[in-house]
């Protein structure tokens, strides 16, 4: 008897990672698949796990805070804005106005470079190469704007416990200014390629569609928790820094498909510009470290805070949203699982820790 | 000594193919390998970014440095793999792709060869080179490209029909199948039949990105899903077969839709007298190619690559001149229009690769089935339609003449 193959199975297991182009890093998927779809899937994590929590046993908490920029690496600066935010919670102190509105800009920006790679990869994902060059061209400028500022353009390490380590450059403001400016006709270059682009619409409607129920059972945050119509901001619900001073809107999407999640993470991009803009002009001169001692030292006892980082509410959103992936895909096309993979906007950094 | 030499060929008719087979074999492989240049420059400035421009001046040498990358590399043989299926599937695939070039009518005086059924021996021998896609694909005895090999088939079975049923219609406006025929008939109705059968027209040039895995229809290479598609094992000289093959297919349908669609070699508008300038264009396209080499270079800071900007101008004007003879002239004629013609093809694929998203399997099975061959055979039964109670009233009649019957 001739041996049997794979050909004779009717369901086909295929490993969608980790070195593939389309899982942003090492995130592996095994894919049960009938023909082209999907029966089931699985992720399998920790091909980045780096023991990000043991580290922080071992060090002081001056010195974990770079760390953390690590995490999410394309979204440094909120990363490092939740972990400082976290221990001044604890050390009850108050951060100046001008250290808040500093961390706001920053970390607006961040969500707008964070929000543009996104956009660049998941378009790229679809089948549409153009939009990533356009992406980083405009995630540059922010990052030229982080360098100027900190030195750094990923791993930032932009704030210190208490505040921020350096006042603003000459000119941040201006400079500031001048990228929403530039910036938001470039959204709508943007959309003038995707949003009413047929195929777009075929690859991104009734793709992935996450109900509100399951949004909400699936405990998925963020832009992914909105796409699906529930109205939930850390920013709005529990303001932090100065964020009940600015005016925003929530944008929210109704079906729960990849199509609303990306009108989401774009109209996202837009309030981002705003809240930038107010920021930059409520900005005003005084001190940037709050009361905080040359050695940091919080009493004994714990502590929860979160804030609204670019892919969800930090405590990490990669990898709460990553499990709503099944969900998502099953019964779809092996087409579709890149498209869902694409708009969970996942970070493995984040992910494995 | 020309003359001798023209003479020489006319009396050995087969000398005179082999040497019509070389030449067009060369000039092709020549121009698929700066295919790729101009793909990738055209991207690149459609992307704000600068292409190539490391090898040689404007990364001009970039096609030879790739051309001698992939025949240096490993030709691997992955383990498991049906050796000789695995061996011989990209020949198939380039072997029929210029093939199709024997009966492509460059101009009204150079082809290859002229067949009645020349058509019919396009359609035929293209279809061959899906087995190169599938055998390749599955011989590779691997996920992903057997994945790709079968989206492949279905997609391009699919795609030949509604292209096919788009010929028929061309073929009922022009009585015939052979491919010189048809572009002499243009210039009998002193029309293009892009104007007689428009949507036979729109219909094979999306069928013809879709049969060419092409952008937005790449899904049987499409990277971001299955790695590299049905050549995923494939390496060295026998990937660099398979991209030769896809872009040679890229001229070549670009051919077909220029010799069926526009005019072939025929300039625009040929029966208009007062356009008759546009005859100059060959030495004026020319020098406004000298022009901008010229420009490109004058201010190049690196010196051998000016010198060559400069020297490639000089050689262009020269050309132009040798093409401004008027003997000269009329023998370029065909081969200027119908290269111009094939270039705006080629551009028209590389500018939706910047700008489409890729479509899904079952949405392309969709516009395939359900949109494309309805509207072709719609087409198809309208034209024969019209066909007979025109011609059944006379060809020389007013309507039929205009509609071109």
């Amino acid at each position: 008897m001739p041996e049997a193959t794979y050909l004779d199975a009717n369901e086909l297991v295929i490993n969608m990672g980790p070195q593939h182009p389309a899982t942003h890093g090492v995130l592996r998927i095994k894919l049960r698949l009938d023909g082209e779809k999907v029966l089931g899937s699985e992720a399998v994590i920790g091909y980045l796990h780096r023991g990000v929590e043991k580290i922080a046993e071992n060090r002081t908490y001056t010195q974990f805070a770079p760390y953390t920029d690590r995490m999410d690496y394309v979204a440094a600066v909120t990363n490092g804005m939740a972990y400082v935010e976290a221990v001044e919670k604890l050390m009850g102190v108050e951060v100046p106005p001008r250290a808040q509105y500093t961390r706001m800009i920053l970390a607006e920006l961040q969500r707008i470079a964070s929000h543009l790679l996104w956009l660049g990869t998941h378009a790229l994902d679809l089948g549409a190469m153009t939009p990533v060059f356009y992406t980083f061209r405009e995630r540059e400028e922010i990052l030229k704007i982080f360098e100027n500022y900190c030195g750094a353009r990923l791993t930032t390490h932009a704030f210190r416990i208490g505040g921020l380590q350096y006042d603003l450059y000459d000119g941040f403001e201006r400079e500031v200014a001048n990228f929403c400016d530039y910036f938001t006709p470039k959204i709508d270059e943007y959309e003038a390629l995707l949003t009413k682009n047929r195929i777009w619409i075929n690859r991104t409607r009734n793709v992935g569609v996450l109900t509100p129920e399951d949004a909400v059972a699936l405990g998925v945050t963020g832009p992914v928790l909105r796409g699906s119509g529930v109205k939930w901001d850390v920013r709005k619900a529990q303001p932090y820094e100065a964020y009940d001073k600015v005016e925003f809107e929530v944008p929210i999407g109704e079906k729960g498909d990849t199509y609303d999640r990306y009108l989401v993470r774009v109209q996202e991009m837009r309030q981002s510009v705003r809240i930038v803009r107010q920021s930059v002009e409520r900005i005003a001169p005084g001190p940037i470290m709050g009361k905080v001692g040359k050695v940091i030292k919080p009493p004994v006892g714990e502590v929860y805070h979160s804030i609204e980082a670019p892919k969800g509410e930090l405590g990490p959103p990669s990898f709460v949203n990553l499990q709503a992936l099944d969900t998502m895909v099953r019964g779809h096309l092996v087409a579709d699982v890149v498209a869902v993979v694409g708009t969970l906007d996942i970070v493995l950094g984040e992910v494995d820790r | 000594m020309a003359e001798h030499a023209l003479q020489f060929l006319q009396a050995n008719p087969l000398t005179y193919a082999v040497v019509k087979i070389l030449i067009v074999f060369a000039v092709l492989s020549g121009l698929v390998a700066y295919l790729v240049y101009m793909e990738r420059k055209v991207l690149a400035f459609m992307q704000a970014r600068l292409g190539p421009m490391r090898v040689g001046p404007w990364g001009l040498l970039q096609p030879v440095a790739d051309g001698i990358k992939l025949l240096l590399k490993e030709d691997i043989i992955p383990e498991g793999a049906d050796r000789w299926v695995f061996l011989i599937a990209p020949a198939i695939s380039v072997a029929a792709a210029f093939t199709c070039f024997a009966v492509v009518p460059f101009a009204g005086n150079f082809f290859v060869t002229d067949v009645n059924i020349g058509l019919l021996f396009i359609l035929a021998v293209s279809s061959l080179g899906i087995y190169g896609i599938i055998l390749g694909g599955w011989a590779s005895n691997s996920h992903y490209p057997l994945l790709g090999a079968l989206r492949s088939s279905a997609q391009l079975v699919s795609y030949e029909v509604a292209a096919g049923m788009a010929i028929v219609g061309v073929l009922l406006v022009s009585n015939s199948l052979s491919m010189v025929e048809i572009v002499k008939r243009q210039q009998e109705m002193g029309l293009w039949n892009v104007l007689v059968q428009p949507v036979a027209c729109i219909i094979y040039v999306i069928a013809a990105v879709a049969e060419t895995n092409r952008n937005p229809f790449d899904l049987p290479e499409a990277e971001s899903e299955l790695t590299a598609g049905f050549h995923t094992e494939y390496s060295g000289f026998r990937f660099a077969l398979y991209f030769l093959a896809e872009y040679t297919n890229m001229v070549l349908v670009s051919c077909i839709a220029v010799t069926l669609f526009f005019g072939g070699w025929l300039r625009p508008f040929q029966s208009v007298r007062a356009l008759d300038f546009l005859n100059y264009m060959p030495p004026v396209g020319l020098l406004g190619g000298a022009v901008f080499v010229f420009l490109l270079g004058r201010h190049n800071r690196v010196p051998m690559e000016r010198v060559f900007f400069i020297g490639l101008a000089v050689v262009l004007v020269l050309l132009a001149g040798l093409v401004a003879i008027p003997v000269v002239l009329n023998a370029v004629q065909g081969i200027f229009w119908f290269t111009v013609k094939v270039l705006a093809f080629l551009y028209a694929f590389i500018w939706y690769r910047a700008t489409f998203p890729r479509y899904r399997y079952d949405q392309l099975m969709n516009v395939g089935w359900r949109v494309m061959i309805p509207l072709a055979l719609a087409n198809l039964i309208v034209t024969a339609v019209l066909r007979y109670f025109l011609s059944s009233h006379g060809s020389a009649s007013p309507a039929a003449r205009l509609i071109g019957f």
